[in-house]
Protein backbone atom coordinates (compact mmCIF):
# COMPACT_ATOMS: atom_id res chain seq x y z
CA UNK A 1 0.00 0.00 0.00
CA UNK A 2 1.70 3.10 -1.17
CA UNK A 3 1.14 6.18 1.25
CA UNK A 4 -1.16 7.83 -1.56
CA UNK A 5 -3.87 5.25 -1.00
CA UNK A 6 -3.64 4.46 2.31
CA UNK A 7 -5.82 7.72 3.65
CA UNK A 8 -8.43 6.93 1.04
CA UNK A 9 -8.73 3.65 2.21
CA UNK A 10 -9.06 4.90 5.81
CA UNK A 11 -11.11 6.81 5.16
CA UNK A 12 -13.92 4.64 3.36
CA UNK A 13 -13.11 2.58 6.50
CA UNK A 14 -14.18 4.86 9.05
CA UNK A 15 -17.35 5.50 6.96
CA UNK A 16 -18.48 1.86 6.52
CA UNK A 17 -17.84 1.98 10.32
CA UNK A 18 -19.58 5.04 11.13
CA UNK A 19 -22.33 3.35 9.11
CA UNK A 20 -22.20 0.55 10.50
CA UNK A 21 -22.41 1.65 14.04
CA UNK A 22 -25.12 4.12 13.25
CA UNK A 23 -27.63 1.72 11.68
CA UNK A 24 -27.15 -0.80 14.70
CA UNK A 25 -27.50 1.52 17.42
CA UNK A 26 -30.47 2.75 15.63
CA UNK A 27 -32.62 -0.55 15.39
CA UNK A 28 -34.57 -0.16 18.51
CA UNK A 29 -35.40 3.32 17.10
CA UNK A 30 -36.42 2.16 13.69
CA UNK A 31 -38.72 -0.68 15.23
CA UNK A 32 -40.08 2.07 17.45
CA UNK A 33 -41.31 3.69 13.93
CA UNK A 34 -42.05 0.57 12.41
CA UNK A 35 -44.36 -1.18 14.63
CA UNK A 36 -46.42 1.91 15.43
CA UNK A 37 -47.79 1.25 12.26
CA UNK A 38 -48.86 -2.08 12.02
CA UNK A 39 -51.80 -3.84 12.81
CA UNK A 40 -52.87 -5.26 16.03
CA UNK A 41 -52.54 -8.44 15.03
CA UNK A 42 -49.68 -8.24 13.49
CA UNK A 43 -47.73 -6.19 16.83
CA UNK A 44 -49.34 -8.85 19.02
CA UNK A 45 -48.53 -11.68 17.27
CA UNK A 46 -46.40 -14.13 19.05
CA UNK A 47 -43.85 -14.10 16.03
CA UNK A 48 -43.26 -10.14 15.58
CA UNK A 49 -42.57 -9.20 12.42
CA UNK A 50 -40.03 -6.12 11.80
CA UNK A 51 -41.59 -4.45 8.96
CA UNK A 52 -45.58 -3.75 8.87
CA UNK A 53 -47.25 -6.15 5.74
CA UNK A 54 -49.94 -3.45 5.99
CA UNK A 55 -49.55 0.52 7.16
CA UNK A 56 -52.18 1.85 9.85
CA UNK A 57 -51.68 5.53 10.47
CA UNK A 58 -55.09 5.77 11.83
CA UNK A 59 -53.13 4.05 15.12
CA UNK A 60 -52.09 7.95 16.23
CA UNK A 61 -55.94 8.88 16.22
CA UNK A 62 -56.92 5.72 17.97
CA UNK A 63 -54.06 6.66 20.87
CA UNK A 64 -55.63 9.98 21.29
CA UNK A 65 -58.60 8.44 21.59
CA UNK A 66 -57.56 6.53 24.30
CA UNK A 67 -55.41 8.85 26.30
CA UNK A 68 -55.38 12.24 26.88
CA UNK A 69 -51.99 12.23 24.99
CA UNK A 70 -52.15 15.50 23.66
CA UNK A 71 -52.49 16.83 27.60
CA UNK A 72 -49.61 14.70 28.75
CA UNK A 73 -47.36 15.80 26.04
CA UNK A 74 -48.13 19.56 27.28
CA UNK A 75 -47.94 18.72 30.71
CA UNK A 76 -44.07 17.25 30.40
CA UNK A 77 -43.03 20.88 28.33
CA UNK A 78 -44.76 22.64 30.81
CA UNK A 79 -42.60 20.38 33.34
CA UNK A 80 -39.58 20.30 31.27
CA UNK A 81 -39.31 24.01 30.65
CA UNK A 82 -40.17 24.96 34.00
CA UNK A 83 -37.19 23.85 35.43
CA UNK A 84 -35.12 24.32 32.60
CA UNK A 85 -35.58 28.26 33.26
CA UNK A 86 -35.44 28.61 36.74
CA UNK A 87 -32.82 25.94 37.25
CA UNK A 88 -30.40 28.10 34.07
CA UNK A 89 -31.78 31.90 35.45
CA UNK A 90 -30.61 30.92 39.51
CA UNK A 91 -27.33 28.78 38.56
CA UNK A 92 -26.18 31.30 35.96
CA UNK A 93 -26.40 34.06 38.88
CA UNK A 94 -24.73 31.70 41.72
CA UNK A 95 -22.36 30.87 39.63
CA UNK A 96 -20.95 34.73 38.78
CA UNK A 97 -21.07 34.98 42.32
CA UNK A 98 -18.70 32.21 42.91
CA UNK A 99 -16.42 32.78 40.22
CA UNK A 100 -16.07 36.90 39.73
CA UNK A 101 -17.04 37.86 43.59
CA UNK A 102 -15.32 37.85 46.52
CA UNK A 103 -17.12 37.16 50.13
CA UNK A 104 -16.20 35.55 53.11
CA UNK A 105 -16.91 31.77 53.04
CA UNK A 106 -16.87 31.54 49.16
CA UNK A 107 -14.71 28.46 48.87
CA UNK A 108 -16.83 26.80 51.63
CA UNK A 109 -20.12 27.15 50.40
CA UNK A 110 -18.75 25.89 47.23
CA UNK A 111 -17.71 23.02 49.18
CA UNK A 112 -20.90 22.27 50.41
CA UNK A 113 -22.92 22.90 46.73
CA UNK A 114 -20.55 19.99 45.12
CA UNK A 115 -21.14 17.93 48.18
CA UNK A 116 -24.76 17.74 47.27
CA UNK A 117 -23.79 16.50 43.14
CA UNK A 118 -23.26 12.82 45.25
CA UNK A 119 -26.29 13.00 46.61
CA UNK A 120 -28.46 10.38 44.91
CA UNK A 121 -32.00 12.19 44.29
CA UNK A 122 -33.76 9.19 46.38
CA UNK A 123 -32.65 10.50 49.54
CA UNK A 124 -34.30 13.51 49.06
CA UNK A 125 -37.30 12.19 47.29
CA UNK A 126 -39.56 11.18 50.62
CA UNK A 127 -38.48 14.66 51.93
CA UNK A 128 -39.58 16.57 49.32
CA UNK A 129 -42.43 15.09 48.66
CA UNK A 130 -43.50 15.50 52.40
CA UNK A 131 -42.70 18.88 51.76
CA UNK A 132 -45.00 19.40 49.18
CA UNK A 133 -47.38 17.44 50.26
CA UNK A 134 -47.51 20.30 53.31
CA UNK A 135 -47.61 23.11 51.37
CA UNK A 136 -50.55 21.49 48.99
CA UNK A 137 -48.23 21.26 46.21
CA UNK A 138 -49.29 17.68 45.65
CA UNK A 139 -50.86 17.75 41.66
CA UNK A 140 -49.59 21.64 40.84
CA UNK A 141 -47.16 22.60 38.53
CA UNK A 142 -45.27 24.40 41.38
CA UNK A 143 -45.53 21.08 43.38
CA UNK A 144 -43.74 19.70 40.23
CA UNK A 145 -41.48 22.26 38.96
CA UNK A 146 -39.87 24.23 41.99
CA UNK A 147 -38.39 21.38 44.06
CA UNK A 148 -36.20 19.93 40.80
CA UNK A 149 -34.97 23.26 39.64
CA UNK A 150 -32.04 23.82 41.92
CA UNK A 151 -29.20 21.44 41.07
CA UNK A 152 -25.82 21.82 41.73
CA UNK A 153 -24.33 20.68 38.42
CA UNK A 154 -25.77 23.50 36.59
CA UNK A 155 -23.73 25.90 39.44
CA UNK A 156 -20.80 23.88 39.12
CA UNK A 157 -20.48 23.74 35.07
CA UNK A 158 -21.66 27.28 34.31
CA UNK A 159 -18.85 28.60 37.51
CA UNK A 160 -16.43 26.73 35.25
CA UNK A 161 -16.72 28.46 32.19
CA UNK A 162 -16.71 31.81 33.74
CA UNK A 163 -13.93 31.35 35.13
CA UNK A 164 -12.55 30.94 31.89
CA UNK A 165 -13.86 34.24 30.44
CA UNK A 166 -11.01 37.30 30.79
CA UNK A 167 -11.64 39.54 33.21
CA UNK A 168 -10.26 42.39 30.73
CA UNK A 169 -13.82 42.65 29.04
CA UNK A 170 -15.33 42.75 32.19
CA UNK A 171 -13.23 45.62 33.59
CA UNK A 172 -13.58 47.28 30.43
CA UNK A 173 -17.48 47.21 30.85
CA UNK A 174 -17.03 48.41 34.77
CA UNK A 175 -14.69 51.51 33.57
CA UNK A 176 -17.56 52.65 31.64
CA UNK A 177 -19.88 53.05 34.46
CA UNK A 178 -21.46 49.54 33.83
CA UNK A 179 -22.69 47.85 37.53
CA UNK A 180 -21.85 44.45 38.78
CA UNK A 181 -25.03 43.70 37.45
CA UNK A 182 -25.21 45.27 33.79
CA UNK A 183 -21.76 43.52 33.49
CA UNK A 184 -23.01 40.33 34.09
CA UNK A 185 -25.95 40.79 31.57
CA UNK A 186 -24.19 42.16 28.78
CA UNK A 187 -20.70 40.88 28.73
CA UNK A 188 -21.09 37.43 31.23
CA UNK A 189 -24.01 36.26 29.31
CA UNK A 190 -23.74 36.49 26.01
CA UNK A 191 -20.18 35.10 25.89
CA UNK A 192 -21.27 32.18 28.30
CA UNK A 193 -24.70 31.29 26.08
CA UNK A 194 -23.13 27.93 24.50
CA UNK A 195 -22.23 26.99 27.74
CA UNK A 196 -25.72 28.20 28.84
CA UNK A 197 -27.66 26.41 26.10
CA UNK A 198 -25.81 23.36 27.06
CA UNK A 199 -27.08 23.11 30.35
CA UNK A 200 -30.31 24.08 29.56
CA UNK A 201 -30.65 20.87 26.85
CA UNK A 202 -29.08 18.58 29.30
CA UNK A 203 -31.74 19.84 32.13
CA UNK A 204 -34.56 19.69 29.11
CA UNK A 205 -34.00 16.22 27.93
CA UNK A 206 -33.31 15.23 32.06
CA UNK A 207 -36.57 16.00 32.66
CA UNK A 208 -38.44 15.26 29.73
CA UNK A 209 -37.41 11.81 30.51
CA UNK A 210 -38.07 12.13 34.56
CA UNK A 211 -40.30 9.28 35.59
CA UNK A 212 -39.82 8.91 39.30
CA UNK A 213 -40.75 12.43 40.40
CA UNK A 214 -43.72 13.23 38.39
CA UNK A 215 -44.74 9.67 38.96
CA UNK A 216 -44.84 10.54 42.90
CA UNK A 217 -46.43 13.71 42.80
CA UNK A 218 -48.67 13.73 39.78
CA UNK A 219 -51.83 11.84 40.73
CA UNK A 220 -54.65 12.93 37.82
CA UNK A 221 -54.40 13.88 34.04
CA UNK A 222 -54.12 17.71 34.76
CA UNK A 223 -50.12 17.37 35.67
CA UNK A 224 -49.29 13.48 34.06
CA UNK A 225 -46.51 13.82 32.38
CA UNK A 226 -45.59 11.73 28.85
CA UNK A 227 -43.44 8.95 31.21
CA UNK A 228 -46.06 8.39 33.79
CA UNK A 229 -48.93 8.37 31.37
CA UNK A 230 -47.13 5.97 29.53
CA UNK A 231 -47.18 3.48 32.17
CA UNK A 232 -50.85 3.87 32.57
CA UNK A 233 -51.19 3.16 29.10
CA UNK A 234 -49.61 0.22 29.65
CA UNK A 235 -52.02 -1.06 32.20
CA UNK A 236 -55.24 -0.26 30.32
CA UNK A 237 -54.47 -2.05 27.40
CA UNK A 238 -52.01 -5.10 27.68
CA UNK A 239 -49.58 -5.16 25.46
CA UNK A 240 -51.01 -3.07 22.67
CA UNK A 241 -47.41 -2.54 20.92
CA UNK A 242 -48.49 -0.88 18.35
CA UNK A 243 -50.83 2.44 20.29
CA UNK A 244 -47.85 2.09 22.77
CA UNK A 245 -45.15 2.65 20.21
CA UNK A 246 -47.31 5.23 18.14
CA UNK A 247 -47.86 7.54 21.69
CA UNK A 248 -43.74 6.85 22.22
CA UNK A 249 -42.83 7.69 18.43
CA UNK A 250 -45.36 10.81 18.73
CA UNK A 251 -43.95 12.35 21.83
CA UNK A 252 -39.95 11.11 20.74
CA UNK A 253 -40.17 13.63 17.84
CA UNK A 254 -40.08 17.12 19.80
CA UNK A 255 -37.36 16.03 21.68
CA UNK A 256 -35.20 15.04 18.78
CA UNK A 257 -36.55 18.37 16.85
CA UNK A 258 -34.83 19.98 20.09
CA UNK A 259 -31.43 17.96 20.01
CA UNK A 260 -30.76 18.85 16.35
CA UNK A 261 -31.13 22.55 16.47
CA UNK A 262 -29.59 22.69 19.60
CA UNK A 263 -26.53 20.19 19.29
CA UNK A 264 -24.10 22.05 17.69
CA UNK A 265 -24.01 24.46 20.93
CA UNK A 266 -24.19 21.41 22.90
CA UNK A 267 -20.60 20.42 21.65
CA UNK A 268 -18.85 23.58 21.70
CA UNK A 269 -20.40 24.25 25.11
CA UNK A 270 -18.77 21.68 26.79
CA UNK A 271 -15.71 22.22 24.65
CA UNK A 272 -15.45 25.68 26.61
CA UNK A 273 -16.25 24.64 29.67
CA UNK A 274 -12.87 23.44 31.15
CA UNK A 275 -14.08 19.30 30.34
CA UNK A 276 -11.64 19.40 27.76
CA UNK A 277 -8.07 17.56 27.80
CA UNK A 278 -6.48 20.67 29.16
CA UNK B 1 -9.68 25.75 39.82
CA UNK B 2 -8.26 28.14 42.13
CA UNK B 3 -11.35 28.90 44.51
CA UNK B 4 -9.75 31.85 45.65
CA UNK B 5 -9.44 34.54 42.91
CA UNK B 6 -7.52 37.88 43.70
CA UNK B 7 -9.57 40.54 43.39
CA UNK B 8 -9.88 42.17 40.09
CA UNK B 9 -6.96 44.91 39.23
CA UNK B 10 -6.66 45.38 35.81
CA UNK B 11 -2.84 44.50 35.11
CA UNK B 12 -1.67 46.92 32.38
CA UNK B 13 -4.25 49.83 33.46
CA UNK B 14 -3.45 50.32 37.05
CA UNK B 15 -7.22 52.73 36.83
CA UNK B 16 -9.09 50.28 39.38
CA UNK B 17 -7.95 51.85 42.65
CA UNK B 18 -6.79 48.95 45.46
CA UNK B 19 -10.55 47.87 47.00
CA UNK B 20 -10.85 49.21 50.19
CA UNK B 21 -13.09 47.57 53.39
CA UNK B 22 -16.30 49.30 51.89
CA UNK B 23 -15.69 48.44 48.32
CA UNK B 24 -15.43 44.79 49.36
CA UNK B 25 -18.17 44.80 51.89
CA UNK B 26 -20.43 46.42 48.38
CA UNK B 27 -18.80 43.69 46.52
CA UNK B 28 -19.89 40.63 49.22
CA UNK B 29 -23.74 41.99 49.26
CA UNK B 30 -23.51 42.09 45.77
CA UNK B 31 -22.40 38.97 45.59
CA UNK B 32 -25.21 37.83 48.33
CA UNK B 33 -27.63 39.07 46.18
CA UNK B 34 -26.75 36.74 43.04
CA UNK B 35 -26.19 34.49 45.36
CA UNK B 36 -30.18 34.46 46.83
CA UNK B 37 -32.39 32.49 44.64
CA UNK B 38 -30.26 29.59 44.32
CA UNK B 39 -29.43 30.02 47.96
CA UNK B 40 -32.65 29.41 49.25
CA UNK B 41 -34.01 26.71 46.48
CA UNK B 42 -30.64 24.90 47.62
CA UNK B 43 -31.38 24.96 51.33
CA UNK B 44 -35.05 24.67 50.99
CA UNK B 45 -35.10 21.63 48.76
CA UNK B 46 -31.67 19.93 48.94
CA UNK B 47 -30.14 20.99 51.94
CA UNK B 48 -33.15 20.53 54.05
CA UNK B 49 -34.40 17.44 52.69
CA UNK B 50 -31.17 15.86 53.30
CA UNK B 51 -31.45 16.49 57.02
CA UNK B 52 -35.21 15.56 57.10
CA UNK B 53 -34.00 12.09 55.67
CA UNK B 54 -32.12 11.78 58.90
CA UNK B 55 -34.99 12.78 60.52
CA UNK B 56 -37.37 10.41 59.21
CA UNK B 57 -35.19 7.45 59.32
CA UNK B 58 -35.23 7.26 63.04
CA UNK B 59 -39.03 7.05 62.75
CA UNK B 60 -42.09 4.82 62.47
CA UNK B 61 -43.96 6.40 59.47
CA UNK B 62 -46.61 5.28 56.85
CA UNK B 63 -46.98 9.08 55.44
CA UNK B 64 -50.79 9.31 56.49
CA UNK B 65 -50.94 8.04 60.69
CA UNK B 66 -48.48 10.36 63.05
CA UNK B 67 -44.62 9.17 62.68
CA UNK B 68 -43.59 7.08 66.23
CA UNK B 69 -39.99 7.45 67.50
CA UNK B 70 -37.97 4.15 67.24
CA UNK B 71 -34.33 5.30 66.89
CA UNK B 72 -31.81 3.30 65.18
CA UNK B 73 -34.16 0.94 64.50
CA UNK B 74 -35.09 1.28 60.60
CA UNK B 75 -30.99 0.65 60.27
CA UNK B 76 -30.97 -2.56 62.36
CA UNK B 77 -33.32 -3.67 59.84
CA UNK B 78 -31.18 -3.00 57.24
CA UNK B 79 -28.44 -6.49 58.39
CA UNK B 80 -31.25 -9.24 58.59
CA UNK B 81 -33.05 -8.23 55.28
CA UNK B 82 -32.27 -10.48 52.43
CA UNK B 83 -33.79 -8.27 49.35
CA UNK B 84 -31.83 -4.83 50.28
CA UNK B 85 -28.38 -7.02 50.24
CA UNK B 86 -29.46 -8.27 46.75
CA UNK B 87 -30.75 -5.09 45.88
CA UNK B 88 -27.12 -3.85 46.90
CA UNK B 89 -25.56 -6.61 45.52
CA UNK B 90 -27.30 -6.23 42.04
CA UNK B 91 -26.58 -2.29 41.70
CA UNK B 92 -23.32 -3.13 42.49
CA UNK B 93 -23.05 -5.83 39.70
CA UNK B 94 -25.12 -3.34 37.88
CA UNK B 95 -22.80 -0.74 38.05
CA UNK B 96 -19.46 -2.81 37.65
CA UNK B 97 -20.42 -3.91 34.38
CA UNK B 98 -21.95 -1.14 32.84
CA UNK B 99 -19.50 1.54 34.20
CA UNK B 100 -16.49 0.13 32.12
CA UNK B 101 -18.87 -0.85 29.33
CA UNK B 102 -20.29 2.73 28.67
CA UNK B 103 -17.05 4.55 28.88
CA UNK B 104 -15.53 1.96 26.14
CA UNK B 105 -18.26 2.38 23.77
CA UNK B 106 -18.64 6.34 24.59
CA UNK B 107 -14.51 6.18 23.80
CA UNK B 108 -14.43 4.02 20.87
CA UNK B 109 -16.89 6.25 19.34
CA UNK B 110 -16.00 9.91 20.23
CA UNK B 111 -12.27 8.37 18.52
CA UNK B 112 -13.92 7.25 15.96
CA UNK B 113 -15.80 10.38 15.24
CA UNK B 114 -13.15 12.28 15.56
CA UNK B 115 -11.23 11.17 12.77
CA UNK B 116 -11.89 14.32 10.34
CA UNK B 117 -15.06 13.25 8.73
CA UNK B 118 -16.64 15.82 7.25
CA UNK B 119 -20.06 14.63 7.78
CA UNK B 120 -19.29 14.19 11.30
CA UNK B 121 -22.43 16.50 12.32
CA UNK B 122 -24.83 14.20 10.90
CA UNK B 123 -23.71 10.35 12.68
CA UNK B 124 -23.31 12.17 16.03
CA UNK B 125 -26.84 13.07 15.91
CA UNK B 126 -27.99 10.30 14.93
CA UNK B 127 -25.53 8.78 17.45
CA UNK B 128 -27.35 10.98 19.84
CA UNK B 129 -31.25 9.40 19.13
CA UNK B 130 -31.02 6.66 22.11
CA UNK B 131 -30.10 9.33 24.43
CA UNK B 132 -32.73 11.57 23.57
CA UNK B 133 -35.43 9.59 23.08
CA UNK B 134 -37.77 9.25 26.36
CA UNK B 135 -36.50 6.09 28.48
CA UNK B 136 -39.86 4.68 29.39
CA UNK B 137 -40.59 4.20 25.39
CA UNK B 138 -37.33 2.64 24.30
CA UNK B 139 -37.59 0.27 27.19
CA UNK B 140 -41.19 -0.80 25.71
CA UNK B 141 -39.26 -1.57 22.36
CA UNK B 142 -36.75 -3.18 24.07
CA UNK B 143 -39.25 -5.68 26.04
CA UNK B 144 -40.00 -6.94 22.39
CA UNK B 145 -36.42 -6.85 20.96
CA UNK B 146 -36.04 -9.50 23.96
CA UNK B 147 -39.12 -11.59 23.66
CA UNK B 148 -37.25 -15.43 24.27
CA UNK B 149 -38.42 -17.02 20.94
CA UNK B 150 -39.23 -14.51 18.30
CA UNK B 151 -37.68 -11.39 19.37
CA UNK B 152 -34.77 -9.59 16.80
CA UNK B 153 -31.86 -10.56 19.34
CA UNK B 154 -32.59 -14.39 19.62
CA UNK B 155 -33.00 -14.19 15.78
CA UNK B 156 -29.58 -12.25 14.85
CA UNK B 157 -28.43 -14.96 17.74
CA UNK B 158 -29.89 -17.48 15.59
CA UNK B 159 -28.50 -16.87 12.32
CA UNK B 160 -24.93 -17.86 14.02
CA UNK B 161 -26.00 -20.42 15.34
CA UNK B 162 -26.67 -19.68 19.08
CA UNK B 163 -29.78 -20.74 20.91
CA UNK B 164 -30.11 -16.93 22.69
CA UNK B 165 -31.92 -17.16 26.51
CA UNK B 166 -35.30 -16.57 27.91
CA UNK B 167 -33.25 -12.83 28.84
CA UNK B 168 -35.84 -10.64 30.54
CA UNK B 169 -37.52 -13.51 32.53
CA UNK B 170 -33.95 -15.04 32.65
CA UNK B 171 -32.10 -16.25 35.83
CA UNK B 172 -29.17 -15.05 35.01
CA UNK B 173 -29.96 -13.09 32.32
CA UNK B 174 -32.34 -10.51 33.20
CA UNK B 175 -29.47 -8.38 34.58
CA UNK B 176 -27.27 -8.57 31.35
CA UNK B 177 -30.25 -7.70 29.47
CA UNK B 178 -31.13 -4.81 31.59
CA UNK B 179 -27.22 -3.39 31.11
CA UNK B 180 -27.11 -3.31 27.42
CA UNK B 181 -30.31 -2.04 27.31
CA UNK B 182 -28.68 1.07 29.58
CA UNK B 183 -25.36 1.03 27.79
CA UNK B 184 -27.09 1.71 24.73
CA UNK B 185 -29.20 4.48 25.76
CA UNK B 186 -26.47 6.50 27.99
CA UNK B 187 -23.45 6.35 26.01
CA UNK B 188 -24.37 9.64 24.15
CA UNK B 189 -23.74 11.77 26.88
CA UNK B 190 -20.45 10.22 27.79
CA UNK B 191 -19.66 9.99 23.91
CA UNK B 192 -20.37 14.30 23.45
CA UNK B 193 -18.00 14.79 26.82
CA UNK B 194 -15.17 12.59 25.26
CA UNK B 195 -15.44 14.13 21.62
CA UNK B 196 -15.38 17.24 23.09
CA UNK B 197 -12.02 16.57 24.97
CA UNK B 198 -11.06 15.40 21.85
CA UNK B 199 -11.38 18.17 19.70
CA UNK B 200 -9.26 20.09 22.40
CA UNK B 201 -6.26 18.44 22.26
CA UNK B 202 -3.45 20.15 20.42
CA UNK B 203 -2.52 18.93 17.06
CA UNK B 204 1.17 19.89 18.08
CA UNK B 205 1.71 17.34 20.60
CA UNK B 206 1.02 14.59 17.91
CA UNK B 207 2.97 16.46 15.30
CA UNK B 208 5.39 16.02 17.46
CA UNK B 209 4.96 12.68 18.24
CA UNK B 210 5.17 11.56 14.76
CA UNK B 211 8.53 13.35 13.83
CA UNK B 212 9.96 11.54 16.83
CA UNK B 213 7.93 8.31 14.88
CA UNK B 214 6.12 7.47 17.60
CA UNK B 215 3.44 4.62 16.65
CA UNK B 216 -0.45 5.26 16.62
CA UNK B 217 -1.03 3.13 19.48
CA UNK B 218 2.06 4.52 21.81
CA UNK B 219 0.47 8.25 20.59
CA UNK B 220 -2.22 6.77 21.63
CA UNK B 221 -1.14 5.60 25.47
CA UNK B 222 1.24 9.08 26.20
CA UNK B 223 -0.93 11.44 24.43
CA UNK B 224 -4.43 11.12 24.00
CA UNK B 225 -4.87 9.43 27.24
CA UNK B 226 -3.29 11.41 29.07
CA UNK B 227 -4.65 14.78 27.87
CA UNK B 228 -8.39 12.81 27.70
CA UNK B 229 -8.02 11.86 31.65
CA UNK B 230 -10.43 15.05 32.86
CA UNK B 231 -12.89 14.56 30.02
CA UNK B 232 -12.70 10.53 31.20
CA UNK B 233 -12.62 11.38 35.13
CA UNK B 234 -15.60 13.39 34.73
CA UNK B 235 -17.68 10.85 32.41
CA UNK B 236 -16.63 7.91 35.07
CA UNK B 237 -17.31 10.17 38.08
CA UNK B 238 -21.34 10.63 36.67
CA UNK B 239 -21.63 7.20 35.12
CA UNK B 240 -21.08 5.39 38.37
CA UNK B 241 -23.56 8.16 39.94
CA UNK B 242 -25.89 7.55 37.22
CA UNK B 243 -25.59 3.84 37.52
CA UNK B 244 -26.25 4.17 41.04
CA UNK B 245 -29.72 5.68 40.33
CA UNK B 246 -31.19 3.25 37.73
CA UNK B 247 -34.69 3.19 38.24
CA UNK B 248 -36.46 4.16 34.73
CA UNK B 249 -35.74 0.61 33.07
CA UNK B 250 -35.55 -1.38 35.70
CA UNK B 251 -39.25 -0.57 36.68
CA UNK B 252 -40.86 -1.32 33.23
CA UNK B 253 -38.71 -3.72 31.75
CA UNK B 254 -38.38 -6.14 34.50
CA UNK B 255 -39.94 -4.91 37.42
CA UNK B 256 -37.49 -5.88 39.85
CA UNK B 257 -37.63 -9.50 38.52
CA UNK B 258 -37.47 -11.98 38.08
CA UNK B 259 -37.63 -12.71 41.77
CA UNK B 260 -35.74 -9.96 42.85
CA UNK B 261 -32.79 -10.82 40.55
CA UNK B 262 -33.39 -6.92 39.18
CA UNK B 263 -34.38 -4.90 42.23
CA UNK B 264 -31.87 -2.38 42.50
CA UNK B 265 -31.44 0.05 45.72
CA UNK B 266 -33.47 2.66 44.47
CA UNK B 267 -36.11 0.40 43.24
CA UNK B 268 -36.48 -1.05 46.60
CA UNK B 269 -36.64 2.28 48.00
CA UNK B 270 -39.07 3.35 45.82
CA UNK B 271 -40.95 0.12 46.69
CA UNK B 272 -40.50 -0.04 50.80
CA UNK B 273 -41.78 4.28 50.62
CA UNK B 274 -44.38 4.21 48.02
CA UNK B 275 -45.85 0.78 47.55
CA UNK B 276 -45.30 -0.64 51.46
CA UNK B 277 -45.67 2.53 53.18
CA UNK B 278 -42.76 1.81 55.63
CA UNK B 279 -41.03 5.67 54.88
CA UNK B 280 -38.46 5.60 57.93
CA UNK B 281 -37.02 2.24 56.34
CA UNK B 282 -37.14 4.08 52.79
CA UNK B 283 -35.10 6.65 54.47
CA UNK B 284 -32.64 4.59 56.33
CA UNK B 285 -32.43 2.62 52.85
CA UNK B 286 -31.76 5.74 50.99
CA UNK B 287 -28.65 7.35 53.92
CA UNK B 288 -26.90 3.73 53.36
CA UNK B 289 -27.12 4.45 49.24
CA UNK B 290 -25.87 7.56 50.47
CA UNK B 291 -23.08 6.41 51.86
CA UNK B 292 -22.20 3.93 49.63
CA UNK B 293 -22.32 6.59 46.43
CA UNK B 294 -19.60 8.71 49.06
CA UNK B 295 -17.06 6.32 49.53
CA UNK B 296 -17.18 4.59 46.13
CA UNK B 297 -17.05 8.63 44.72
CA UNK B 298 -14.24 9.58 46.91
CA UNK B 299 -12.48 6.31 46.23
CA UNK B 300 -12.65 7.83 42.88
CA UNK B 301 -10.80 10.82 43.54
CA UNK B 302 -8.21 9.37 46.07
CA UNK B 303 -7.75 7.40 42.61
CA UNK B 304 -7.86 9.91 40.26
CA UNK B 305 -4.66 11.61 41.66
CA UNK B 306 -2.50 8.63 40.50
CA UNK B 307 -4.08 8.34 36.94
CA UNK B 308 -5.87 11.52 35.94
CA UNK B 309 -3.13 14.17 34.19
CA UNK B 310 -4.14 17.83 34.98
CA UNK B 311 -2.18 20.38 33.62
CA UNK B 312 -0.96 23.10 35.63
Amino acid sequence: MTSDTKPVVRRKLVVFACFLVTAVTLIPVVMMVLVAFQSDDESMAAKPAFWPSSWHPENLGRVFDLVPLSRYLLNTVYFAAGTTILETVTAALAAYAFARLNFRGRSWLFGVYLATLMIPSQVTLIPQFVLVAKLHGIDTWPGMIVPHAFTAIGVFLLRQFFLGIPRDYEEAARLDGANRWQAFVRVIVPLALPAIATLAVFKFIGQWNNLLWPLVISNSDATRTVPVGLQVFQDINGTQWNLLLMAATFTTIPLIILFFLTQRWFVRGITMSGLGGR
Amino acid sequence: MAVDTPPATSTYLQLTPAPTRRRRSREALTAWLFLLPSLIGFLVFTAGPVVAAGVISLLDWNLFSSPTWVGLRNFARLGPDPTFWSALGNTAYFTLVSVPLTILVSLALALLLNQGLRRIAVFRSLLLLPYATITVAVAFVWIWLYIPHDGLVNAVLGWFGISGPAWLVSDSWAMPALIIMSVWKSFGFGMVVILAGLQAIPQQLYEAGRVDGASPWHSFRHITLPMLSPALFFVVVTSVIGSFQVFDQALIMTNGGPGTRTTTLVMYIYQTGFKNYDQGYAAAQSLALFAFIVLITAGQFLFQRKLVHYDK
